[in-house]
């Protein structure tokens, strides 16, 4: 486990063993001055670690830096796109966070300096004793050939929430009836495992009572996803007509995609679409590049204890950006992490041994209105990793009967107000 | 390794007594993802900060075994021994 301190006092404090030295003997540096923590990334995980902290305990001095006023939530954001939701209900802004002791600065970092431990930011210069960041997703744009950004403006991602998932939203609205829409779903690791599966039963359900002679096509460059049997068992049942699932072994990995002509292309043909949503590649967020946390993957290892980066001591992460070894990237996961990030970075602060967590999951997805599936799984430290404690976890029953899918749904919709008021409410 | 646990020792006993009660359990901090710190009456997902802890573990024991009928809660009711549950449950009791 990487342990580390300021700069001045890192040589000394190499070892478990002289962290708990530490302990016992406070360091006059850090008993004098309230500790600085950074945070980067105002998302579920972000949001989450900086209000932790500060209830953890008031003395530290925490900020909270996000380049967007507005926070956009990814989860339910299918809704919006199937036509069953605003794209007001997924906004939330920083106010309560700020109210909460928390210095919320709307700028972008540019550099991260781990000698330094300071952050660039604009014009200034920020010090740190941790820095946490909770940088999400960016996008390969080109790794899927002719998915550059500018084709994000012609065939939507809709993987950040925001402009994409109106844009994605007016497409379909705009498509007469008998459109053919497609879906490009990516090899894993991405974000939000069962979003797409998610998104296409949402929009197949939109073009099932709106547009009922249209269809969509899922390109997949998988054979297995997340609630497999669950969605397909649902989607035999409801869109029998609405919503063809193409697999890898089938052909379904998308190779290559034409935004002047909205084409997708496999291995064995192309498909023109009316509305094509490409779901990309992805790798964690750029700052996690910038500050060297993100290893050749280009996701983040992490230490399954503190979320101290396995490649950059001081420095944390949280949430989609982490190799979290089990833990999906999901919502859930991030606010869970982050509250274990905090608990750990309040204890590293005091020269204090972190305990060993253990951590929870549950996601939500709708099939359709008033029915609801999950996933949820208990998670452990194991080497160097996060793994499911043995027994625990799985999905929904696959015969559970339409009352029990109804309570999902409805458990869904409560768990977004939580969840969402926990972190920014 | 002696001498470190013996270090070790030393700073628990250095550190206050109250932030020491006050650590949540291993997992109880997830809890409040679904189970809201402040959520109303009448919330299909009820409360747990400051409920009764035997309420709580009862209801987790339940779960595990199947006795008690579930949608999510038996996934993960069964990531939990009857002591980690019971840890748990203390430290919801406590919270307000």
């Amino acid at each position: 486990m990487p342990v580390t301190t300021p700069h001045s006092r890192r040589r000394f404090l190499r070892s478990s063993a002289a962290l708990a030295a530490a302990a016992a003997f406070p360091l006059p540096a850090l008993a004098q001055k309230a500790p600085r923590v950074l945070v980067i990334g105002g998302g579920f995980g972000g949001a989450s670690v900086a209000r932790e902290l500060r209830n953890l305990d008031p003395k530290i001095h925490v900020t909270l830096i996000e380049s967007n006023a507005t926070f956009t939530a990814c989860p339910f954001s299918n809704a919006v796109i199937g036509g069953l939701r605003d794209l007001k209900a997924q906004q939330f802004g920083y106010d309560k966070i700020r109210a909460g002791g928390v210095n919320v600065v709307n700028d972008t970092a540019t550099a991260v300096n781990p000698a330094s431990r300071t952050v660039r930011l604009g014009g200034i210069t920020l010090p740190y004793d941790r820095l946490v960041l909770s940088p999400g997703i960016d996008i390969r744009w080109g790794a899927l050939p002719g998915y550059e950004q500018a084709a994000a403006a012609k065939m939507p991602h809709a993987w950040r929430a925001g402009d994409q998932t109106t844009l994605l939203r007016n497409q379909l609205v705009a498509m007469e009836d008998g459109g053919v829409v497609v879906m490009s779903v990516p090899a894993n690791p991405f974000r939000c495992p069962p979003g797409p599966y998610e998104r296409a039963s949402l929009i197949a359900h939109y073009l099932k009572t709106s547009k009922p002679k249209s269809k969509l096509i899922v390109l997949d460059a998988k054979d297995q996803f997340s609630k497999q049997r669950l969605f397909q068992s649902a989607w035999k049942e409801l869109y029998p007509d609405h919503l063809e699932w193409v697999s890898l072994s089938a052909g379904g990995k998308v190779t290559s995609v034409d935004p002047a002509t909205n084409t997708l292309s496999t291995d064995f043909g192309k498909h023109a679409a009316q509305v094509a949503n490409v779901i990309p590649p992805q790798k964690a967020g750029r700052i996690a590049e910038l500050a060297g946390v993100a290893n050749q993957t280009g996701w983040c290892p992490i230490d399954p204890v503190t979320f101290e980066s396995a490649l950059v001591p001081g420095i944390h992460v949280v949430g989609d950006a982490t190799i979290a070894g089990a833990m999906p990237k999901s919502a859930f996961s991030a606010n869970a992490q982050a509250k274990v990030c905090a608990a750990a970075v309040a204890k590293l602060l005091t020269g204090a041994k972190p305990q060993e967590p253990r951590l929870i999951n549950t996601c939500y997805s709708l099939v359709a209105p008033g029915y609801g599936i999950s996933v949820a799984g208990v998670y452990a430290p194991a080497k160097d990793m996060l793994a499911e404690v043995k027994g625990s976890g799985g999905v929904s029953r696959l015969d559970a009967p339409a009352d029990v899918r109804a309570a999902e749904a409805v458990y869904a919709e409560a768990w977004y107000r939580t969840i969402t008021t926990e972190v920014f409410g | 390794m002696k001498a470190m646990s013996a270090i070790a020792l030393g700073a628990l006993v250095l550190s206050p007594v109250a932030a020491i009660a006050a650590d949540p359990p291993p997992g109880a901090t997830s809890c409040s993802g679904c189970h809201g710190s402040n959520a109303a009456a009448d919330s299909p997902i009820p409360k747990l900060h400051g409920r009764d802890a035997g309420e709580t573990l009862a209801a987790m024991v339940a779960f595990r075994s199947g006795e008690r009928p579930a949608t999510v809660m038996d996934r993960i009711a069964k990531g939990f021994s009857d002591d980690e549950t019971r840890l748990i449950a203390d430290w919801l009791a406590a919270q307000k």
